[in-house]
């Protein structure tokens, strides 16, 4: 509690792209609420502040902290498990915080590629081959930049997390209720779910929410939406799509599937599931209508990318986690802070 | 809240314990997995008798316990003994779980070090995966008297009779005009030499007459629903066009039809039918059909023959097909075969050279009622062969048709042996590969037809051909065929060569079967619950199979499954109703969102969907407890009892003695 | 001394066919390794992906999955799921670095206990020459003692 007596709020991204931020602006008049309610006390995307002001504030002084982005780097890492001691509660806010996201594709590759392909390939022109270095000896004194993690994890797997909220970004609605309801928890006109909830989202999938036509599925192919003019009334997957609405939890009003656009599975998993892309590649592989191997390979073949198209911003929370060439390097490398 | 669990390690003599550690994996138990709920772990000789039973009773009424975990044989053998000696004491028995230590650890390894830690790890999994056990009560549902017969050859005749007589309503329904099956249109039987319709006909005669049969001939089921004790079944009834209520069966209108069209079906083809007409004279219902697609009325609105001379006007051209729904408890496919289209092999000539006839159309030239009155002639119809090949396993034990042996076809070639001989004095042939005569009678009527003169060759046909390579050849058939007893290619010239053709499943065996929601096997029959303990159930509570439809077999053996089914189902309708496993998936309504993947993982037709609640669900008594919908759905909705996600992953854990480490990630 | 790698590998067996042959080679006392450890479905087409991840994820080595013959199913069709499950999780498996032989689709009937014992034996030496998967989110180890029962494993 500040002197003014409002409760502080901070919002802090760590691997992340922006968009969370964008989402909670999005609010529109609500974010009024959140001024008038909350102390905003750590943004960096709206306000000036530094990590040593976070770091002199008590410990479980913050009330509510939205944590947005993966963890990627030793700052992430560093950041997340400061704003943890300081917050009384922490959200995973976004699916890179909850399951890691699309940063967590990562997970498929080595650090040593990732700069590989940015700093020596065709798209960069490095004669001199310079790589980025962790510490510098400058005259000032030695720099020192965060290193990258090899492994992409999500923010449960570095600090305990009390709420998830999924997204990418989370509906605007869902935040507004959200914030709505922890104002009105503050002034004990309501109770907070029990710790470890998933918040901002329901309980059933995306397709509860989704107005296409259902029937039995039968897939015979997959394809992609610009190889044909698919069925606005129709569900995606039946025609031949790789939707990931079954296996995503809903909330988010199916904006995607409504648009024309398959669900990439953004709200993360249902309560029912341990692992978001074994749920949907037991469901997807199911409904393939055929029961010769060689047919199957040849209709697998129209999904070239196995781990992209069902764990896109879910590999960090998936039970492998990363690939096994990105843990080999994880293992090899220094440890962390 | 932990369980209280109590585990029992069996000896099973020097089985398990001459391998495994009993006491160390039981002292293991006791110390390793206390803190996970184990309050007691015994090791036993023998955990079956009636003493160690009685150790596990003993436990749970004294000390608590909640879980039991048997560590002996195959649960395939004793876990219903475990699960009763825990229902006794009084703890629900699917909250004991057995574990295999036999068959699965002591007799196939041979390490007695490694094979007593994998008894460890068994027995944890088996602790874990207990943990998470619901008590579960059997489904009971109750069984509706009255019994559908699908068929009305001999098995379904059986079965309709046996199931009558006890007191109880019958359906049975027919696709044909007449009941009967292909048994009507044999002339003889092996080995007796019964006429075939004289022993046939009585029972026909009895089941129309019988108060508590209904037959529903000229009929076909379209759709069942519903499971067992409580099926819903749809029959459509095709239009005779004859009004039942007012024929007489005179048949005059028979008689005065002036049009005639090729009998494909009970003639084999051999003979002829007019296009009102009953199958045979002794058909039972006796009402004729009319024929429409050769009707000359329906196609072209002339004739009316029969319906002038009609003394009780019973024929009716506006007659409309009837669709019946019926309520029924339980349900017996009996619906036959289909012989084997001899066409099939090019080389044997049938359907190009005349004089080479399929055992059907043998059946129906011997039969004194058939095209030829029983005469044995050639296709001419008038020549008496002079020599007659009989080719047995035609299509049957041949990779490149049917791999398996037809059972009769044997005896059936030594029937027709007979017969030729007797009613030609031909010389006759018979071409066998081996003779299979194992029933009462069979191979004494082999060793007759020995006596009898008839010239066994053993060889498989090579061809059948109409091609002389030598003067006495002309004009006549040739079989080619290698008599392997001396080691040499023979060339037989014949007059007539009859094909013992095989036996296969019904053309739409298989659609049938996905219709009552069981399945076929990979060679087209009904398969049943097991091919050694119970070939007349299936995996299908509710639904029997008998007769040839569930394999090659003769009629003793036929009627034999009929009257089986019968007892079944008769045992079924005394008990008035039926305790099914719970091994059951159910989804939870919260949780689905009508996504519909589950919809078609049901073979058995267990998954609705609700269009007003856009919700599936499972019907728990058509639900087989396979699991597949559970791990389909991507919601994780579906939940199964007994093998539940949380079950396996936790015995999962157990394996891998994960259990034993401080929770990690 | 080199010590010998013990792989750990899950079977997953189904009631009607694959578990009936493991119990039949027990029957005929054929032998097989101790490495295997099996669980017990109704039906192949219970197998969840998830099981096998989570079996790789907590120190198994290797999966082996069984089921009815095509065509032969206890329950009809099932193991046809199985099937198309196994081949998208093989593709997915690989992409995540997981080497092709350490998960197994075997169809034996429940008269294959010969079949299926030489089935595992066979898979038990592949997975030996991979070496141990050691996916880094098992935690602590989770193999056998090697040494004599006699030893407990720790708490």
């Amino acid at each position: 509690m500040t002197a003014n007596g409002k409760p502080k709020f901070a919002m802090y991204w760590a691997a992340a792209c922006g968009g969370c931020e964008i989402a909670v602006l999005n609010i529109h008049e609500k974010i009024l609420d959140v001024d008038a309610n909350f102390e905003v006390v750590f943004w960096p995307v709206a306000m000036d502040a530094k990590y040593k002001d976070v770091e002199a504030m008590p410990d479980q002084s913050i009330t509510l902290c939205l944590l947005n982005g993966a963890i990627r780097n030793s700052e992430n890492q560093h950041i997340a498990e400061l704003l943890r001691r300081k917050a009384k509660i922490l959200v995973a806010f976004g699916s890179c915080a909850c399951e890691g996201g699309f940063p967590a594709l990562s997970n498929l590759t080595t650090v040593e590629e990732t700069l590989d392909t940015a700093f020596f390939s065709v798209s960069t022109d490095n004669p001199q081959k310079v790589l980025p270095q962790v510490s510098f000896a400058a005259a000032e004194g030695e720099l020192v930049i965060p290193h990258m993690y090899s492994v992409v994890k999500s923010l449960d797997q570095v600090v305990p997390v009390d709420y998830y909220m999924p997204g990418c970004p989370p509906e605007s609605e869902q935040i507004a209720a959200v914030v709505e309801l922890v104002i009105k928890a503050l002034k004990g006109e309501a109770t907070l779910p029990p710790a470890g909830a998933v918040i901002g989202a329901g309980t059933s999938t995306v397709c509860d929410e989704c107005k296409r036509a259902r029937n039995e599925k039968k897939i015979k192919g997959f394809t992609r939406i610009q190889d044909f003019r698919p069925d606005p009334a129709l569900c995606l997957l039946e025609q031949g799509i790789l939707c990931n609405g079954p296996a995503t939890r809903n909330g988010c009003t199916a904006r995607c599937p409504t648009a024309g656009v398959p669900c990439i599975g953004c709200y993360g998993p249902t309560d029912g599931a341990r692992d978001f892309g074994a749920r949907l590649m037991s469901a997807v592989a199911s409904v393939i209508d055929s029961n010769d191997p060689q047919e199957i390979e040849r209709i697998l073949d129209g999904i070239p990318d196995v781990v992209g198209s069902f764990y896109h911003t879910n590999l960090a929370g998936s039970l492998l986690k990363a690939s096994k060439p990105t843990w080999e390097e994880e293992q090899h490398a220094a440890p962390h802070n | 809240m932990t369980e209280k669990i109590g585990v029992y390690i069996c000896h099973c003599g020097s089985n398990i314990a001459g391998t495994v550690d009993c006491p160390e994996v039981s002292r293991w138990a006791a110390e390793a997995l206390k803190a996970r709920g184990v309050v007691v772990a015994r090791d036993y000789k023998f955990m079956c008798s009636s003493l160690g039973q009685e150790l596990i009773e003993k436990d749970i009424k004294e000390l608590g316990l909640t879980r039991v975990v048997v560590g002996a044989c195959s649960p395939h053998l004793h876990e219903p003994t475990f699960r009763g000696a825990c229902g006794r004491a009084g703890l629900n028995p699917y909250l004991c779980e057995m574990v295999s230590l036999r068959e699965q650890v002591s007799w196939v390894h041979t390490d007695k070090a490694a094979a007593t830690a994998k008894a460890k790890a068994v027995v944890s999994g088996g602790v874990e995966r207990v943990i998470h056990h619901e008590p579960l009560e059997s489904l009971r549902v109750p069984i509706h008297p009255a019994t559908l017969i699908v068929g009305g050859g001999i098995a379904g005749i059986q079965a309709a009779l046996e199931i009558a007589d006890s007191g109880t309503p019958v359906y049975l329904v027919e696709r044909e005009p007449s009941i009967g099956g292909h048994m009507a249109q044999f002339d003889k039987t092996f080995p007796t030499l019964d006429c075939s319709a004289c022993i046939l006909t009585p029972k026909m005669v009895t089941v129309g007459a019988h108060p508590n049969i209904t037959m529903l001939t000229y009929a076909e089921v379209t759709n069942v629903d519903g499971f067992v004790g409580n099926f819903a079944v749809t029959i459509r009834q095709k239009p005779r066009y004859v009004k039942a209520d007012l024929c007489n069966g005179c048949a005059v209108c028979e008689e005065k039809c002036p049009k005639k069209v090729v009998d494909e079906v009970f003639e084999a083809g051999l003979g002829y039918r007019k296009v009102i007409y009953r199958p045979f004279a002794q058909a039972v219902p006796k009402y004729p059909v009319i024929d429409r697609e050769n009707c000359t009325f329906f196609l072209k609105g002339t004739c009316k023959a029969c319906e002038k001379f009609c003394p009780t006007g019973a024929i009716d051209f506006e007659q409309k097909e009837e669709i019946i729904t019926i309520q029924v408890g339980n349900i017996i496919l009996a619906t036959g075969f289909d012989l084997f289209d001899a066409r099939r092999i090019p080389q044997f000539g049938l359907g190009r050279l005349p004089n080479v006839f399929s055992s059907l159309e043998f059946e129906r030239l011997c039969n004194a009622a058939g095209p030829t009155n029983g005469r044995v002639v050639m296709r001419d119809g008038v020549t008496t062969p002079r020599a007659v090949g009989i080719v047995h396993c035609v299509g049957s034990r041949d990779k490149h048709y049917n791999n398996y042996c037809s059972s009769i076809c044997c005896m059936q070639s030594l029937k027709f042996a007979h017969l030729v001989e007797e009613r030609t004095g031909a010389t006759v042939y018979n071409f066998y590969i081996d003779m299979r005569t194992p029933a009462k009678g069979y191979d004494e009527f082999y060793q007759r037809l020995l006596e009898e003169g008839v010239i066994f060759i053993r060889g498989r046909v090579a061809e059948v051909t109409d091609v002389p390579q030598r003067p006495e050849e002309e004009g006549r058939l040739v079989v080619q065929v290698e008599d392997t007893l001396i080691g040499q290619q023979r060339r037989i010239p014949l007059d007539m060569v009859i094909l013992s053709a095989g036996l296969e499943p019904r053309h739409d065996a298989k659609q049938v079967a996905k219709m009552f929601g069981i399945s076929c096997s990979a060679d087209g029959w009904y398969i049943e619950k097991h091919p050694k303990l119970d070939p007349i159930a299936t995996m299908t509570e509710g639904i029997y199979i008998a007769g040839v439809a569930q394999g090659p077999k003769d009629i003793p053996a036929s009627v034999a499954q009929g009257a089986a089914a019968a007892a079944r189902v008769m045992g079924r309708i005394q008990q008035k109703e039926i305790a099914l496993e719970p091994v059951r998936a159910s989804i939870d309504e919260t949780r689905c969102s009508g996504c519909r993947i589950c919809n078609n993982m049901c073979p058995f037709n267990a998954i609705l969907y609700h269009a007003d609640k856009a919700v599936s669900e499972v019907n728990p008594a058509l639900c087989q407890g396979c699991g597949t919908c559970v791990a389909a759905c991507p919601a994780g909705a579906i939940s199964g009892t007994v093998f539940s996600d949380q079950q396996v992953l936790s015995q999962l854990e157990g394996l891998l003695l994960r259990n034993l480490q401080p929770a990690t990630v | 001394m080199t010590e010998v790698f013990e792989p750990v590998i899950i079977g997953f067996t189904c009631n009607w066919c694959s578990y009936r042959a493991a119990d039949l080679a027990g029957i005929g006392r054929m032998k097989y390794p101790p490495n295997i450890r099996l669980i017990r479905l109704m039906c192949s087409g219970r197998l969840d992906p998830t099981f096998v991840l989570k079996a790789l994820a907590s120190g198994a080595d290797g999966v082996m999955i069984s089921g009815c013959h095509p065509g032969e199913c206890h329950y009809l069709e099932q193991n046809y799921k199985a099937m198309r499950r196994y081949h998208l999780l093989k593709r997915m498996l690989t992409q995540m670095g997981v080497e092709p032989g350490r998960v197994k689709l075997v169809w034996a009937s429940a008269a294959e206990g010969a079949r299926l014992a030489s089935e595992i034996t066979k898979m038990v030496e592949e997975v030996r020459a991979l070496g141990p998967l050691n996916w880094p989110t098992a935690g602590a180890a989770a193999a056998l003692p090697e040494k004599p029962a006699a030893l407990e494993v720790p708490a």
